[in-house]
Formats: structure tokens, sequence, C-alpha cells
């Protein structure tokens, strides 16, 4: 049968005020019929440009200058207005990452999926609103005569990106486009609907192209791979030959940059990928990569072109690096795991959390509705110890956000409080602190760009918390700030730079020398990570590793990411519906016997392995809003585990295993000795 | 939408309200007063103090007022100083004619600006994209005067087409309907300027975005989806927008009646202003908020059938 999608040498020029710049260069794939391909790279790589160029609609400027594209044996340069309309969204259909924006907002959800069979031959509306009653029951909407009414943003994001998979799969194409389809939906949501695809694509049998930066989702969908480097393809294969025996130095790199949950315990260090791809870095004539890569040799990799190659024995497997051999001997060397570190309980404890809470409430938008009291925090406790990391982890309205931004003082609590010394920073806001307690905890956001000030240079900002919280002078200042720069492992001659001028990286190094420059005794990092790529990622996360280690510094990490967790934390605080349901030891945690939910999460959260198969537990439904009063267990109306309506009715018992706690109705067995957990069970890390 | 309509308009009643007391008693309290006005410079102090008995100004300003609102629910807002004539009358007669130079502009206003903003927004940087930009810009940034005085030059002393006033009286030698063509030009040139940038931008900002580019995978036409999704979307926030181009045209339009001598309310309300005639002015302030307000309602009520979102 003949390949759906071929990508056959395409190049892609964008013409811009720059100059040319190419964005795709010699790029070339085939996706068989009910064949699924992944494409994944970090920011900048061009993998949205191959979804887009599939669907021949590149944005203005871009254009396929070299190779062809053909879908289903034609290609897609030669047809018609006409002849491009009936392909799209007839034979080729897409997803798209943020399926909110993707909906139009003043059609309903029923009109927007009976126009794909009304633009493509069906004539009687009937029939059209047959098939979409149908096709939602297909992903799995409840009611989906009444969904069909509704509106987009009356839909939650997992309903909404179920509605844009549905339209999708309207017109049974032959070729479905996803680019980064979970991206920005919480865990377990991610979890149901990557399901839903492998379900659906066995049912349908349409092929699929896969894009996604991250790892572990393509594991879970796909059978062959594409990695992406600068525009250029640098490795294809079998999954399972790229994952387990990966060629070329970047995919190598990929694999080691990521934190893993199945990571033995804490303190593995990550290998991050030096160096940031730069704008140059297309046009090089010879390897894109050569300017990060540790294998480099100028007379092999830069002064000529580099073809791909065949990289294994395994067919189809290739990779464009110059010196395959070279780097398969020096790759198998580097593997050494770090025995994994017992975490010390009983450090110094520093921040004592205890019945934190937060309640907000809200009026309605016109007036008059009732107030509605939003439970934000209810009743946390927990301790933060000094030299060791606590992680705070949930889903995206768990309230993690507004446990930091409490501790940090941006928001006064309700009840409770959060000792730090003899301070009770539950009841101070950030602007009734002493300066001393002010430089005694400090906060690091997600985005580094809401702490510097666009106007002013990396070197003001950091000298300024030296001056205003150190009381140093200019001079003491200036070499505090060189110091500050080495430990964040960035260069000096950046100090004359404003932020805009960095890169995400380099932002956020500054941002945590920052919140160190006050020698602070508590950091509060709020999803520190998550706005970088992979291999930036690993360099920071490195980073606040090592400066943990030679401080006594106590750190606070919120996070949705339960591999960076696993990654970075000694301690662990499980987070439901503004609730602390499970906390203790990562190493307990992370173990049975597991709170439902944590359990939950540890099944959903993707891993970069093609044969950890399927989730063991898939969470249906999503949170329920925190503005209705709580009787019994917050996580009852999704629980996996709900042993009977007691976990409606009664708050769940806390049950204590030492330092670990669970608040479960179910009577769990306490840790067996030398049981062991299922993440060593699973297959070591390559 | 009911209940939110009538709160409304039961908001609106207030503020009327109190709109009302706070025009009477800034009057009472500004320079020069009334009888003295009527009687004359010459009039002695004992007879301006007579004619103060006589209107009743000596009672407390609460009853004053009480009364004067109580005679205004039934339409009489009393008698203007200046013209000699109630002023629900003269009212009356000055909205009428603001009300057909209003509508008339804006009948002409609206379709033309939606249909170039949504024309230039609808291909970015297309060459009617931006010989639309540049035309909207250059009649936004002209004033009115400038605009008219320039074409009076053209139509009237150039070319002898048209009148040069508009007193909207049959016997000035021109004929009526003459007399709206450039007065109702001006204010379009003025007007669909500002709004066709406004839509222009909204459209392209819809064109941008991620459903339209889902509508067009989806097979459907460049029309189709300009029809069917982008249309309505850009139309939400210029809608309320245009709605206030209604104040504009009742309570603005100033310049261009005095410019054509077009016996229109803005110009009725100036005289007003300048012969300190309270009566006109008390009543003229209560038709251009309720003006305002009504228009405000309209808005909202238009902006949350347009945008499912909003709806309450
Ligand atoms: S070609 Fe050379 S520089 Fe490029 S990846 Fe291979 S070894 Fe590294
Ligand atoms: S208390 Fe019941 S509903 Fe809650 S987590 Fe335990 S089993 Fe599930």
């Amino acid at each position: 049968m003949a390949d759906v999608l071929v990508f056959d040498k395409v190049s892609i020029d964008y013409r811009g005020k720059a100059g040319v710049q190419r964005i795709l260069n010699d790029v070339s794939f085939s996706i068989p019929a009910g064949g699924s391909m992944g494409l994944v790279g970090e920011s900048g790589c061009g993998k949205s440009t191959v979804a887009l160029a599939a669907m021949r609609y590149l944005p203005r400027g871009m254009t396929v200058a070299e190779g062809r594209i053909s879908v289903e044996g034609r290609d897609t340069a030669g047809l018609s207005d006409a002849e491009l309309r009936r392909v799209r969204g007839n034979r080729v259909a897409m997803i798209y990452q943020d399926p909110m924006s993707s909906l139009n907002p003043v059609m309903t959800v029923g009109e927007q999926l009976m126009e794909v069979p009304l633009l493509h031959g069906v004539t009687d509306r009937a029939v059209a609103f047959q098939r979409a009653v149908a096709m939602l029951g297909e992903v799995r909407l409840p009611d989906a005569e009444a969904m069909m009414a509704r509106y987009p943003h009356q839909l939650s994001g997992g309903q909404q990106q179920r509605v844009v998979i549905a339209m999708a799969l309207m017109a049974e194409p032959a070729l479905l486009i996803m680019d980064e389809p979970t991206t920005g939906l919480d865990v377990t949501i991610e979890a149901a609907i990557l399901e839903l695809v492998r379900e659906l694509r066995s049912k349908f049998g349409a092929a699929i192209l896969f894009i996604s930066h991250n790892l572990g989702t393509v594991a879970r969908i796909c059978d062959r791979i594409g990695v992406l480097y600068a525009g250029r393809l640098v490795e294809t294969g079998d999954i399972r030959s790229v994952f387990h025996r990966p060629a070329h130095p970047y995919t190598h790199g990929l694999l080691s940059a990521l934190p893993r949950i199945d990571a033995r315990g804490k303190g593995a260090r990550l290998h991050p990928i030096e160096g940031t791809l730069a704008a140059a870095d297309r046009a090089r004539p010879g390897c894109a990569f050569s300017p990060r890569c540790p294998h480099m040799a100028p007379a092999e990799c830069v002064e000529r072109s580099v073809p791909m190659v065949p990289a294994s024995p395994a067919a189809d497997h290739l990779a464009r690096c110059a010196r395959l051999e070279a780097v398969r001997k020096a790759s198998q060397a580097a593997w050494r795991a770090r025995p994994p570190a017992e975490a010390e309980v009983d450090a110094p404890i520093l921040l004592d959390v205890r019945h934190l809470t937060k309640n907000y409430e809200l009026g309605g938008r016109f007036g008059g509705r009732a107030k509605r009291v939003v439970r934000a925090l209810s009743d946390a406790n927990f301790q933060a110890r000094a030299g060791q990391t606590l992680a705070i982890v949930g889903e995206s309205g768990c309230g993690k956000s507004t446990l930091a931004k409490t501790i940090s003082g941006l928001i006064p609590a309700s009840a409770g409080e959060a000792r730090l010394g003899d301070a009770d920073l539950a009841q101070l806001p950030v602007d009734k602190r002493p300066r001393d307690l002010r430089r005694r905890i400090q906060m690091v956001f997600q985005n580094p760009d809401s702490t510097l000030n666009p106007s002013h240079s990396v070197e003001f900002a950091l000298a300024r918390p030296l001056k205003v919280l150190r009381g140093m002078g200019s001079g003491e200042a200036k070499r505090e700030v060189a110091r500050l720069m080495e430990q964040v492992q960035l260069p000096p001659d950046l100090l004359r730079r404003m932020p805009h001028q960095l890169s995400g990286g380099q932002r956020q190094r500054v941002a945590i020398a920052r919140a160190l420059a006050g020698e602070p005794d508590l950091v509060v990092a709020d999803e520190p990570v998550s706005a970088l790529d992979v291999s930036v990622q690993a360099a920071i996360l490195n980073l606040l590793s090592d400066l943990l280690e030679r401080s006594h510094v106590g750190l606070i990490v919120i996070s949705h990411d339960l591999a960076l967790v696993r990654h970075m934390a000694d301690w662990v605080a499980v987070m439901y519906l503004g609730r602390i349901v499970e906390y203790g030891p990562a190493d307990a945690v992370f173990r049975p016997p597991y709170h439902p939910y944590t359990e939950a999460l540890l099944a959903a959260a993707p891993k970069p392995d093609p044969d950890a198969g399927a989730p063991t537990v898939v969470l249906g439904g999503a949170m329920p809003s925190s503005t209705q009063a709580i009787v019994g267990c917050p996580f009852a109306s999704r629980c996996p585990r709900k042993i009977g309506a007691i976990c409606d009715t009664e708050t769940p018992p806390v049950r204590r295993f030492g330092v670990h706690s669970i608040a479960c109705h179910i009577d769990l067995p306490p840790p067996a000795a030398g049981i062991r957990s299922q993440a060593d069970a699973a297959a070591p890390p390559p | 939408m009911l209940r939110y309509t009538a709160k409304q308009l039961a908001n609106m009643a207030i503020t009327l309200f109190a709109v009302s007391f706070l025009v009477f008693a800034l009057n009472e309290l500004s320079p020069g007063d009334v009888a003295r006005k009527l009687l004359g410079a010459y009039a002695t102090q004992s007879q301006v103090d007579i004619l103060y008995k006589e209107m009743g100004l000596d009672r407390p300003l609460i009853v004053r007022y009480l009364e004067y609102m109580g005679n205004a629910l039934a339409g009489d807002f009393g008698q203007s100083l200046v013209f000699r004539r109630p002023v629900s009358e003269l009212l009356f007669d000055r909205l009428g004619n603001t009300m057909i130079l209003a509508a008339i502009s804006f009948a002409v206003i609206v379709p033309l600006s939606m249909l170039l903003g949504v024309l230039a927004g609808m291909r970015e940087r297309s060459l009617f994209d931006r010989a639309i930009s540049v035309f909207s810009s250059i009649c936004a940034s002209i004033p009115e005067f400038a605009m008219g005085v320039f074409l009076l030059a053209i139509f009237v002393v150039w070319l002898g087409m048209l009148p040069g006033v508009s007193p909207l009286r049959a016997d000035s030698g021109w004929a009526v309907w003459m007399q709206f063509v450039l007065p109702v030009l001006v204010v379009t040139f003025y007007d669909a300027g500002y709004l066709i940038s406004m839509i222009r931008s909204s459209m392209v900002e819809v064109m941008r975005s991620a459903y339209i580019r889902t509508a067009t995978l989806k097979g459907m036409s460049f029309r189709g989806v300009v029809a069917k999704h982008a249309l309505r979307n850009a139309l939400i926030t210029p809608f309320t927008v245009i709605l206030l181009q209604l104040n504009y045209l009742v309570s603005g339009l100033v310049v261009v009646e005095t410019l054509f001598a077009y016996p229109g309310f803005g110009r009725l309300m100036l005289e007003a202003a300048l012969s300190k005639d309270i009566a006109v002015i008390e009543a003229g302030t209560l038709v251009a908020v309720s003006v305002t307000m009504l228009t405000q309602l309209f808005g909202d009520l238009g902006y949350m059938l347009l945008d499912p979102r909003i709806r309450v």
C-alpha cells in the first residue's frame, strides 16, 4: 500500500526582514497507511513547520524551496485550491496544542463538528448531526446530545481536546497530524487522551504524525520516531531502536537529560546538553549540532556536509552523524548511576507549617449573585528542612501555587501558621515582613521575566538585593555579583546584558542567582523549569542540586512533573483540591502503599520507554470545583479505589507509617521490608 | 438576560435622578440669578425681589427640585428664557432634526465601515488592506471643521452642486434632502475612518487566531471561513464602540451643526450654555445622559448575544 505521507528531501525557507532563513533542511521520512511516526525536538527545531507543510498551510513568507511533499501519492504542490480543500479535513486532519483557542468561541460544539461532514459531501444536516453525536460518543464524552449544544468555554480542557479529536476523526481521515496535543493538560488528563488516541487509532486505522517535545508521550503512541535538530532530521528509526540504542549524540543527550520517574532514588545526575541552539547553526554546511557536540572532530563534522547513514543493524535506523562508531564507544563508558542517597529525615526543621488554610471569596460578575467561597488550601501540614528539598505535586488547581504564594507572603493566609524560626509567615504579607525575614525567603518563578525588570541589566538585578537586603557597598556588591555569576555558571560578560538578550535558561539562572543573593534560608521555586527545553532543564536542575548540597538552604519546589520530583525531592507532599493527601520522604511516597491519587499520578506520568505499556490506572473526569464544600474524601468523585459510601460521607483518617502519612479510608498495609517498589521493577535507564 | 435588563433600567432611573438633581443644584449655585436676567440690568433690586418671590425662587431647593421633576415627568420642562418657548417643544424640534441626521449618518457609517474594515482585515497587508488603512487614518485624523470647510470649498464654492447651509427649510432655495448631503458626508468621513480602523484590527486579530486555522484546515473555503467563523468574532469588540457612535451622533455634532447652520440638538445646547438658558440646559443634559445610558445598555445586551462567553 502506498505511503500516506511522504517528505522527500524537503527544505523550507523563510523570507523575513533578516533575509532568507532555512527552517527545514533536507527532511525525508514517510508514514505508511496505519503507521505512526513521532517527531521530537526542542523549541525552534522546525517540528511544527513539518505539520503545517504537510497541510500545505505554511505561514506567510515560508516556501518549500526544495523537495516534494505527497499525501496519498499526490504531490501537494500540484493541488488546485478545490483539490486542496478536499484533502484538508477529509484525508488529512489536524489536532493542535491548546484546544481552547482552536475552537471557535462563539459557535456551539455541535455546529463545529457538523461542519466537517457538511463540507465533505454530506448534504443532510440530520445525517451530519447523527454522525457528530456518534463521534462524541467515540471520544468518550458523556451525554453527547447535550454536549452538541455547548460552547467551548463551558467544557474543561480535557473535554475540549476530545472535541477537537472528534472533529478530526469526523471524516475518517487517512492521516492524523497531532501537534503537541497534550501539552498544557494535566498528567492524568494527558494519560487519558493518549489512551483514547491509541484506542481510536486501532479502531479507525488512521496513520499518525505525532509531534511533541515530550519523549514520554511519543513513546506511548508511536512506532517510529524522528528527531529534529535545527531543521534537520538527525535520527530516524523504529521507536525501540532509537530509545534503546540512540545513535546520534543529540538523541543521546535528550534521553539522558530527562529526569526519570523510574529512577532508583534521588540524586542521579542528569546529563545536560551544553550550549544552546544558535540561529547560525541552521545555515552550517556541516553538522548543525557540532558546536554542542562532545564528540566533534572538525575534519569530519564541520567541513563537509553530513549525510544520513545506517545507525544500527535494525532496518531504517538512520542517523546524521559522521562519527557514529566513536560516539557509540564513548557513550557506553559514560553511563554510571550514582547510588541512591538516603534522605536524612532528621535534618533541622526550617519551616513548620500547621493547619494552613486559604479561602477566597468570589462575587458574581455582575454583582448580585451570591458570594462563593473558594477553598484554595485547607489545613496543610508539613515541614521544610534545611538543606533538603520538599516537592509539592498535584494537578493544576490543586492549591500548590496558593501554598507557595502564602509562604512567600504574596497573599495572606486565612488561618493556620507557618513558622520560620520565631516569625509566623502566615500572618505577615511581604510588605509587613522585616527586611531580614524577606532576605531569608526567596522565590524563583516559572517565568523569570516576572521577577527580572526588563529595563535593568543583569548586574543591576543582582546587585540590588545585595545592597538592599545585605547592606553591601558598591565595591563589595560587585565582588559578590561576580561570585554569584560563577555559582550559577554564567560567564561574566553577561552582566551588562538586558534580560531580553538572554536565553530562557540564562534568565532562569539569573533568577536563581538573584534568589541566592540574599543568602536565604529557604527558596520557594514554582515550576522552575517547566518553561524550558529538556536539555536546558537538566542543567538548571543540576545547578539547583549542587547549590543545595553546598549550602544549607531549604528548597520548596512546586511541580506537576513527577519525574522531576523523583529526581530532586527528599520530601514530597501530594495535593488534591487544596489538601495534602499524602506526605512523607520521597522514597516512601514513590513506593507502596500509595494514596490512590498518588498511584494514579504515577501511572499517568509519561515514561520515555516504548515498552512501558498502557498506564494501569487512568483517571476519568476532572478535579471538581473548589467552591463546593467537601464532605468526606476530596478525591471521592474520581477515585478508582473508592471503597464505598464512607468515602463520600466521612473525612478519611490519616494513616501514619512513621513519618509517612496517607489520608485515606483504605486500610493500607504497612510497607513490607524488602518489597521492591514498582519503580525498581521497571527497566533500568539506558 | 431579562433580569439584567430590568436591573440596568432601574440603575438608569436612579442615575437620571441623581444627574438631574446635580444639574439643578449646580445651576442654582452658578452666578447671575434668573430673575435679574429676565428683568435686565436696569431693573431695581426691589423689582427683582418681587419677581424672585413670584417665581417661587425663595422656596428651599429640594421643594423646587421636586416640583420641577414632577412637571418634567408630565412632559413640562419649563420655559426657555432665550427662545421664549416651552423647552419641551424646542427640544422636540431640535432633537427630531438631530435624530434624522444621526439616523442617516449611522445608516451610512455602520455598513460602510463594517464592509471596508472586514475586507481590509481579512487579508492582512494586502494592497487593499494598505489602501484602506491609509484612507481611514487620514479620515480619522482630519478634524470635522477642516473636513467641512474642505468639502464646502469643493461642492459649494467650486462646483456649486450643493447648498452651503442646511437650515432644513424648503424656502432656502435648495431641496431639503440636498441640505443633508454635506453634513452627512462630513460626519461620515470623520467617524467612519475611526470605525474602519477599529474593525480592521479586530478582524486581523481574529484571522490570526487558531480557530481560523482549524476552520481552514477542515477544508473550508476562504469565503466560508470569513463568513462563518471570522465575522461574528471580529464584530464582538467593535460592537460596543459602534453603538457609542450614537452618543456622538446625538450630542456631539456641535461643530457640524454650527458649520452648516443646522438646527440640531448640539447647537441648541451650545446656545443655551452660552446664554445661561437654565431650563434648556437641564432638560438637554437629561436627554444626553439618557441617550448615553441607553446605548450602553444596548451595547451590553448585544455584546451578550454575540459572545456566549459572557451570557448571564
Ligand atoms: S557529526 Fe560530529 S559533531 Fe555532528 S553529531 Fe556527529 S560527532 Fe557530533
Ligand atoms: S478515602 Fe476513599 S475516595 Fe478517598 S482516596 Fe481513599 S479510597 Fe479513594
